[in-house]
């Protein structure tokens, strides 16, 4: 019983970064812009949380940084797509390329400026980014480990998805940026401000990856500077956008129950049956590779990508 | 009171298509889109604290200062070249193949079996077998997401990047398992290959360049004077054209990803039995994704293909320079090759539409 409820807890941890990128990743989806920079965009938070921590030891300095690292990452790929109307898939592709490089390329650069082989978050951040203690609420058995004992980034990340949640459904903006995401020609003739709305939409996704790669650079290895610590998280994210089916508040479900995949060999009975690792550390991928096969074959009408998405907008051509 | 409302409602920049460019115009925003991103690169490299020219000059004189150096960047350019040519293939047929990188390594696992397992026949049938058996493996890596997106329209993009992941850790399952070098201390690995399971060398350099090369050609004539690479640009195109003219678009779609694939198996050989003399993870190590940028950045053409990757070679073994003088990670090739890109899909934009001020006198077309 104890190992499943910690399976379930190391789940969260796991899943964590992976809602960010995927709210994030609806975000961009819903506006009409297929993104493939999440992965970079994720790089890009998780070198700026990281160093910004470092440097102020402030954790919300930490997590504007990452915010505002992605939304940068989601400036290049909106100035490039929205503006430019250039390839959505190639651009998201070069922001990934970009946004690893540069983020590694830091990483590096830190290592050698300040003459030292590990870069380690001073104390203070790392208790504010520890596991929460709420009296009371934090010692109820087994709810209070499985409810009230995370890290503020899995409050942050439910809060996020809620509110995203909120936004797409219930704000007026909301349901103008989903009209966008379905058909910009027609939203454009109903007087809604197809570009602000767009570029509003790429950039708040993109900090939101941000965030999720602040996790990962942060959390993961235990506030030590690695390389690539995102790591195929934002890939993941991508995909689970169509696991979630376009929706923040299932993205909390889906990116948990990834999570779980994520972590199920150092859990899984290895007196029952033995796995070799490898397997483990595909599973997350196959799953995802059924999802896709899956959601293709049983399509459904209300559960699908939103119509523009991919393609560009051109106002002159509706 | 008309006339405020009036312009109020005419954008300050509109865009509007242009009349097509000549190919000197194309070439020459492409040139200048090239400057301003090396112009951005230098800012970057201002920023933290280098010298720019310095450091782009350390970049060529790297990759050009020795015999051994150019060998390096024609080695760093072989399966560059050879997984670009593979990707515009599925590109130009708008499938969006990013799993070079999981084809490359299937094909190098499917080789490796008769590096590692008969590497006593004869030099040049094992080697047959061995390209051979690379051609399949990737293919079967392509083949797997063309058939659900030909019968279900299932997300290649995303498919064949998760197969990306899965042949990788295929890999490391091996290492860790069966195909473990007992001889090994320390990390697995997988034991070196003999020198019968070896590429020969030409000039200094495995053969692999002499079948790049080739294959430049064979890909040009194929894309361009054959029915089957017509096909492809018309599904590229429109698959409702192609299936108006007749055209069978599933087996299109499958005997194009077939190929793709294969030829980016066939430069996992060429990488695992010709460079790395062992099937290392790294076999593919980010050549996947690199290739699609050579691939875009060369407009999907062969010869393009060609010179763009002998230059992100140049800038790839450069870079490796550029750390041993300078302490730069080698990350700094990847950014650069970002922001190139960058530039260059911003500038494709100026070759089919510009911008139009609002003027003064009202609306003129």
């Amino acid at each position: 019983m104890n190992l499943f409820i910690n399976f379930l807890i190391a789940a969260v941890f796991a899943g964590t970064p992976l809602l960010f990128g995927t709210i994030g990743e609806i975000m961009n989806e819903k506006a009409g812009h297929l993104n493939l920079g999440v992965e970079g965009m994720m790089a890009l938070g998780a070198c700026a949380g990281f160093m910004a921590g470092f440097i102020s030891n402030n954790f919300i300095i930490a997590l504007l940084a990452a915010f505002a690292a992605g939304m940068l990452g989601a400036l290049i790929y909106g100035i490039l797509t929205i503006t430019y109307m250039a390839d959505q898939n190639v651009t998201g592709l070069t922001l990934t390329i970009f946004g690893i490089g540069l983020s590694n390329f830091v990483g590096e650069f830190m290592l050698t400026k300040l003459n030292t082989n590990s870069l380690k978050l001073p104390d203070l951040i790392t208790t504010q980014i520890s596991n929460i203690d709420i009296p009371v609420l934090s010692d109820i058995p087994v709810l209070g480990p499985l409810l009230f004992q995370y890290n503020p980034f899995v409050y942050l990340g439910i809060a996020v998805a809620v509110i995203c949640s909120l936004y797409l459904n219930h704000t007026k903006m909301g349901l103008n940026v989903r009209a966008i995401g379905e058909n910009p020609g027609a939203a454009d003739a109903a007087g809604i401000k197809v570009i602000k709305l767009k570029y509003f939409n790429v950039l708040l996704g993109g900090g939101i990856c941000g965030i999720g790669g602040a996790y990962c650079s942060m959390i993961i290895n235990g506030g030590v500077w690695m390389s690539n610590s995102v790591n195929g998280a934002g890939w993941i994210s991508v995909a689970l956008v169509i696991f979630a089916t376009w929706s923040p508040l299932k993205a909390i479900f889906g990116s948990f129950i990834f999570g779980a995949f994520n972590i199920l060999k150092y859990y899984s009975p290895k007196t029952l049956f033995v796995v070799p690792n490898a397997f483990y550390d595909m599973l997350p991928f196959i799953i995802t590779a059924l999802v896709l096969v899956v959601s293709s074959i049983r399509k459904s009408k209300e559960s699908t990508q939103p119509a523009s998405c991919g393609v560009n907008y051109f106002r002159e051509e509706r | 009171m008309n006339n405020i409302n009036k312009k109020a409602k005419e954008p300050l920049v509109r865009t509007v298509k242009r009349a097509e460019r000549s190919k000197i115009e194309i070439l020459k925003l492409r040139i200048i889109a090239f400057m301003l991103a090396l112009v951005a690169g230098g800012l970057f490299i201002l920023l933290i604290g280098f010298n720019p020219f310095e450091l782009y000059l350390t970049i060529i004189a790297g990759a050009f200062r020795s015999k051994m150096a150019i060998q390096a960047t024609i080695k760093i350019m072989i399966p560059l070249l050879m997984s670009s040519l593979g990707i515009i293939l599925a590109f130009k047929m708008r499938f969006w193949n990013i799993g070079a990188e999981g084809q490359i390594i299937m094909g190098a696992i499917f080789s490796s079996y008769f590096a590692l397992f008969h590497s006593d026949w004869p030099h040049a049938l094992l080697l047959v077998v061995m390209f051979a058996a690379g051609f399949i493996g990737g293919s079967l890596w392509g083949l797997l997401p063309a058939y659900f997106k030909s019968k279900y329209n299932t997300n290649e993009t995303l498919f064949t990047l998760m197969l990306n992941y899965i042949a990788l850790h295929v890999i490391s399952y091996l290492r860790d398992g069966p195909w473990q070098d007992p001889g090994s201390s320390g990390f697995p690995k997988i034991a070196r290959f003999i020198a019968n399971a070896q590429l020969d060398k030409v000039f200094g350099v495995q053969f692999g360049w002499i079948i790049g090369l080739v294959l430049v050609f064979v890909i040009f004539i194929y894309m361009k004077y054959t029915k089957q690479g017509y096909e492809i640009s018309v599904v590229g195109e429109s698959q409702a054209t192609a299936k108006y003219a007749g055209m069978n678009v599933k087996k299109i779609v499958l005997r194009t990803m077939m190929l793709s694939g294969g030829i980016c198996g066939v430069t996992g050989v060429i990488q695992s039995a010709g460079s790395d003399m062992t099937l290392a993870s790294s076999v593919a190590g980010g050549v996947g994704f690199t290739a699609i940028i050579v691939a875009w950045l060369a407009n999907l053409n062969p010869f393009g293909i060609l010179l763009v990757s002998f230059l992100f070679s140049v800038l790839e073994k450069g870079s490796s320079v550029m750390q041993s003088t300078f302490g730069l990670s080698t990350y700094s090739a990847s950014v650069l090759q970002g922001i190139i890109l960058f530039f260059i899909l911003g500038c494709e934009f100026f070759i089919r539409y510009k911008f139009v001020f609002r003027s003064k006198g009202g609306v003129k077309a």
